[in-house]
C-alpha cells in the first residue's frame, strides 16, 4: 500500500472515530459514559505528548505526568482565584510549557544521557507529587484556593464560556470539548512532524552526530519538541481537572508508568496507536476492576496490565496499531493476489521461463 | 594585512584520550580549490584529527583556523554551516529515513523549500542513486550508503569536504566514480581524502600527507612520498620495533 493511500485511510479512520464520539455518544445522552468519555480523553492527550516526543523526538520523559499535574493545579488555583476558568485554561498551558522549557534547556544543554534524562523528568514527577502530597492544611492556600494535600482540589473548577464566568459547562459540553481537544493534539501533531522541524526532528532521533554535522543544533529542536509535548500534556492536565478534580495522583509513579505503557501497547512511533492503546488499557483496567469476587488474585489490574506490555513488547514487538495496519496490508495484497490471479492466470517473472 | 590565509589551517594540533595521544601535534594547512589525501596505517590519528576540525572533539591543544577565524571549541553544527562538511569513516547516516528525505535533511539546513527540493534531487543525480530516492537507508549496502552519506554532504556544498575512507565498500565501478566526483568536486571547494586504497590515491592525488603514530611523518606530491622509504615502512609495519 503506498503511503498517502495509508495516510488517507488514516484520516478515513480518525474522522469517524470523530463522528462517532461527537454525535453518536451524546445523541445517547448517557452521563456517565460522557464523563468517563473525558477522563478518556485527558489522559489520551497525556498519551500523545509522549507518542510525540518519544515516538518522534526520541526523548524518553519517564515524568510526563510532571506537566499534566502541573497544569492541572494551576488551571483549578487559576481558576478559583480569577473565577475566569477560560484565561486560567491559557495560564496553566503557556505553565506547563514554559516549565518543559526550564526543565528541557538544563537536561538538554547539560548533554544528559537518555538514561538520566528518564531518571530527572521522574525525579521531577515525584518531587511534585511528594510536594502537592504534604500541602494539607491552612498554611497551604494560594489566594482562595487550598491545595488539600493529598485530597487534592475537589472544588476544581469547571470551565466557562469566554466571558460568562458565572456559566459553568456541562458535563455533555465539557465532553464534547476534551474530544475536540483530543482531536486538535492529534492534528497539531501531524502537523509538526510533517514541517521542517518536525522532520529534523526525526533525524536527530535517527542520527544525532549526523544531524550536527549537517549544521542542526541539536539541542534546540529537542527542546522545541519536549516544549510542545509539555504544552499538550498541560491540556491533557486541564482536560482531566475539567472531567475529575486535581490531586496529586496526576503526578504518582504510576500515571507516569501506565503513560509509557499505553505508548508501547499502542505503537511507538506512531500518534493514534498510543491514543488507541490508552483507551485499550484503560477499558481492560476498569473491566478488571468490576469484577470483585471471580478469582480476583489473578485480575489484578496491576498484574495484568504487566502481562499485557509483555505479550506486546515480545510477541508484537511494534505494539497494537502498527501489528494490525500490517496484517491489514497483508489481508489486502493477498486478496488483490487472488483477484489478479483470477483475471489473468498464474502471475510470474518476466525472466522466468515456464 | 599579508596575504589571504589558507582555507584551513591547523596548528599544533594535540588530542589525548586518557593516557594515549592519539593526535601529536599536527600542522597542516588547505588552500582553496586543493586536494589533500591523508594516508596513514590503522591507528595513526587520521580520523581523530577529522573529529578534531569538524567540532566533534575539543583538541587537548592547538588551533584550528577556517579562514584564519579560530572554530577549535565551536559546536559541531556551527563548524558546518561556516562550510566545512564531513562524511565519517562508519557512514552517519538516517537509517530509517529514506534516501531523498535524508537529502531534503541536508539542504533544508541551508536552503528555502523550493531550492532544497531541486538542490536535494540534483544530488542524488549527481552521485547516481536517483532511482534509490525512495528506498528506506537501513536497507540498503554499506557501499550505497557511503553514496548517500555523500549526497547530503555535497548537497550542502560546503567549501572544505573532508572524506573518511569513502571507497571502503564500494564497488570497482563505484571507486572509479568516487574519484571522478572528487576530481569535479574541487572545481568548487577543497577536499582532504583519507584512504587506503593506493591505486585511488595514485589515481586522484596531487599533495599527500602521511599520518603516523599521530604525527605527519611525511608530505609532498604523491609520487614523491609512496617512494619515500619510510613511508614504505610504515606500511609495510617495519616500524615496529
Ligand atoms: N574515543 C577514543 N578513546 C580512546 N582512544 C581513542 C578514541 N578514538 C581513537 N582512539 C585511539 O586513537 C588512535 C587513533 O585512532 P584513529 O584516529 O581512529 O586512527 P585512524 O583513523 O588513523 O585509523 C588509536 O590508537 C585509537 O585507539
Ligand atoms: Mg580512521
Amino acid at each position: 500500500m503506498t503511503g498517502s493511500l495509508r495516510s488517507a485511510l488514516g484520516y478515513v479512520a480518525v474522522a469517524a472515530a470523530a463522528y462517532y464520539a461527537l454525535v453518536v455518544v451524546p445523541r445517547d445522552g448517557d452521563i456517565a459514559v460522557m464523563i468517563n468519555g473525558s477522563i478518556y480523553a485527558g489522559y489520551a492527550i497525556l498519551a500523545l505528548s509522549l507518542a510525540l516526543i518519544w515516538g518522534f523526538g526520541g526523548i524518553l520523559s519517564f515524568g510526563q505526568a510532571s506537566f499534566f499535574g502541573l497544569a492541572g493545579y494551576v488551571y483549578a488555583i487559576a481558576g478559583i482565584n480569577l473565577g475566569d476558568t477560560a484565561v486560567a485554561l491559557f495560564l496553566a498551558v503557556a505553565a506547563s510549557a514554559a516549565f518543559a522549557a526550564i526543565l528541557g534547556y538544563f537536561m538538554f544543554w547539560g548533554r544528559l544521557s537518555d538514561v538520566y534524562l528518564g531518571v530527572i523528568t521522574l525525579t521531577v514527577s515525584l518531587i511534585l507529587f511528594r510536594f502537592f502530597n504534604q500541602t494539607a492544611g491552612e498554611e497551604w492556600t494560594i489566594g482562595a484556593a487550598p491545595l488539600g494535600g493529598f485530597n487534592g482540589i475537589p472544588s476544581t473548577p469547571i470551565l466557562t464560556p469566554i466571558g460568562h464566568p458565572d456559566q459553568p459547562l456541562s458535563p455533555e459540553n465539557i465532553y464534547i470539548l476534551s474530544v475536540m481537544a483530543l482531536a486538535f493534539c492529534y492534528l497539531l501533531c501531524r502537523f509538526v512532524i510533517a514541517t521542517r522541524f518536525g522532520r529534523a526532528v526525526v533525524a536527530i532521533r535517527e542520527n544525532p552526530v549526523r544531524a550536527e554535522l549537517l549544521g542542526y543544533d541539536t539541542r534546540l529542536y529537542k527542546l522545541g519538541v519536549f516544549v510542545i509535548g509539555g504544552a499538550i500534556a498541560g491540556l491533557g492536565g486541564v482536560v482531566f481537572a475539567n472531567s475529575v478534580f486535581v490531586s496529586p495522583t496526576m503526578f504518582n509513579l504510576q500515571t507516569n508508568g501506565q503513560v509509557i505503557i499505553w505508548v508501547i501497547v499502542g505503537g511507538l512511533g506512531t500518534l493514534a496507536g498510543p491514543v488507541l492503546g490508552c483507551f485499550a488499557m484503560l477499558a481492560l483496567s476498569t473491566w478488571l476492576g468490576s469484577l470483585n469476587g471471580v478469582a480476583s488474585g489473578w485480575t489484578d489490574p496491576n498484574l495484568v496490565m504487566g502481562a499485557v506490555l509483555t505479550v506486546c513488547v515480545v510477541t508484537l514487538r511494534q505494539g497494537l496499531l502498527p501489528t494490525v495496519v500490517a496484517a491489514g496490508e497483508r489481508l489486502i495484497a493477498t486478496l488483490l493476489r487472488r483477484i489478479r490471479i483470477q483475471k489473468f492466470g498464474q502471475p510470474h517473472a518476466v525472466d522466468e521461463p515456464l | 594585512m599579508s596575504a589571504t590565509p589558507p582555507l584551513l589551517e591547523a596548528r599544533g594540533l594535540v588530542m589525548r584520550f586518557g593516557g594515549v595521544t592519539a593526535v601529536g601535534g599536527v600542522s597542516m594547512s588547505i588552500g582553496e580549490g586543493e586536494l589533500r589525501c591523508l594516508i596513514g596505517p590503522n591507528g595513526a590519528g587520521k580520523s581523530t584529527f577529522f573529529k578534531m576540525l569538524s567540532g566533534q572533539l575539543l583538541p587537548t591543544a592547538g588551533e584550528v583556523l577556517l579562514r584564519g577565524r579560530s572554530i577549535a571549541g565551536l559546536h559541531a553544527a556551527s563548524i558546518a554551516r561556516l562550510g566545512v562538511g564531513v562524511k565519517t569513516q562508519t557512514p552517519s547516516v538516517f537509517d530509517g529515513l529514506s534516501v531523498l528525505e535524508s537529502v531534503r535533511i541536508a539542504t533544508n539546513a541551508i536552503l528555502p523549500p523550493n531550492l532544497a527540493r531541486r538542490r536535494a534531487d540534483e544530488a542524488l543525480e549527481r552521485m547516481q542513486i536517483g532511482h534509490l530516492a525512495k528506498a528506506v537507508v537501513g536497507s540498503l549496502a554499506h557501499g550505497q550508503r557511503q553514496l548517500v552519506e555523500l549526497s547530503m554532504v555535497v548537497s550542502q556544498a560546503p567549501d572544505l569536504i573532508l572524506l573518511d575512507e569513502p571507497a571502503a565498500g564500494m564497488t570497482g565501478r563505484e571507486v572509479e566514480r568516487l574519484g571522478d566526483l572528487i576530481i569535479d568536486l574541487v572545481r568548487t571547494c577543497s577536499v582532504i581524502v583519507v584512504e587506503h586504497d593506493m591505486e585511488f590515491i595514485r589515481r586522484i592525488a596531487r599533495t599527500v600527507t602521511v599520518f603516523n603514530r599521530g604525527v605527519v611523518l611525511a608530505e609532498g606530491p604523491a609520487a614523491e612520498v609512496m617512494s619515500d622509504a619510510r613511508v614504505r615502512d610504515v606500511y609495510l609495519g617495519k616500524e615496529a620495533a
